[in-house]
């Protein structure tokens, strides 16, 4: 999967390895973010204050 | 086919290991810095604005300088910003929000600090109580076991800054709300002094016990005056309680006796 993605990118290796980075980039800052503080409330709930 | 099944179980993976990583370690960078961020420029924001009269002088304190009697704020509703905590000994970009409410939808995870639902508010006679993250989430609290007697817990409003000092920690249950109570752990009790509680989650990353930092109102600095001397830099090597606290610090058996 991973291989035909790369084949599909245009352009010669060091173009390709820059969008790959670009990407990268983008998806992490998605994730650290958006998506994580997102899901953490739904993995660890707990209320942490004085019951 | 497998080699896409493979593929994607090792995107999984990585994803998992990424969340880890950024449960524990970079979400608390990024959010703490987004914290301090905040809440400096909310302290800009404050500087900013025409000063609020001073409240009037209660007295004159044996240095000279002019005692206030501190103005009380209106209670915060719930995820309502309404002040700023300062601790020295957190480093000194260290200024975290503290809004309205404890949970952690609306208040500890988005915000920062939040204010119990029975606290007393800043200047107020009784009980300041505080929860915070001691971990993750930016994680305010984190360094509450390693504060020492006499740190400076400074709350920052808008008309200026509340000065309590660190006197003691303590682990309770989860239950334990009598910590809340306006005298700490006696709440049939009137004292007229003003107190401040934090609360947080002991051990780290747990949720079995709770671990209480209690401090003492020490002065009110209208904000005319500008920042109180209670906000300068702490030396972690020998800290507040060495050089200025009222008793100084206990670090050897014989000052021990010598307080005596």
């Amino acid at each position: 999967m991973y291989a035909a993605l790369w084949h599909l990118l245009p352009g010669p290796w060091w173009v390709r390895l820059l969008i790959l980075l670009v990407v990268l980039a983008a998806v992490l800052y998605v994730l650290f973010f958006h998506v994580f503080p997102w899901v953490s409330p739904l993995i660890a709930p707990g209320e942490v204050e004085l019951e | 086919m497998l080699s896409v099944i493979g593929e994607l179980l090792l995107t999984a993976g990585v994803l998992v290991l990424l969340f880890v990583a950024w449960q524990l370690w970079i979400g608390d960078l990024i959010i703490s810095a987004q914290h301090n961020e905040k809440g400096a420029e909310l302290s800009r924001a404050w500087a900013a604005a025409p000063i609020p009269d001073p409240p009037p002088a209660a007295g004159t304190a044996a240095a000279g300088t002019v005692v206030y009697d501190p103005p009380v704020p209106p209670h915060p509703a719930d995820g309502e910003v309404f002040a700023n905590m300062l601790i020295p000994r957190c480093g000194a970009a260290y200024n975290v929000h503290i809004a309205g409410g404890t949970s952690r939808a609306r208040t500890l995870d988005r915000i920062g600090i939040g204010l119990y639902a029975q606290s007393r508010m800043p200047g107020e006679v009784g009980n300041l109580s505080l929860a915070g993250h001691r971990t993750t989430w930016g994680k305010p609290f984190n360094r509450i076991a390693e504060l020492r007697l006499n740190d400076a817990i400074v709350v920052e409003t808008p008309v200026g800054w509340y000065t309590y000092r660190f006197r003691t920690l303590e682990y309770v249950e989860p239950t334990a709300i009598d910590v809340l109570a306006d005298v700490p752990r006696m709440p049939e009790q009137q004292t007229g002094e003003r107190y401040i509680t934090l609360t947080a989650c002991s051990p780290m990353y747990s949720l079995a016990e709770r671990i209480i930092a209690y401090g003492v109102f020490e002065s009110f600095q209208p904000r005319a005056e500008g920042p109180p001397a209670s906000l300068a830099a702490v030396d972690d090597a020998t800290g507040p309680s060495d050089a200025t606290g009222p008793s100084g610090g206990v670090s050897s058996a014989a000052s021990f006796e010598g307080a005596l």
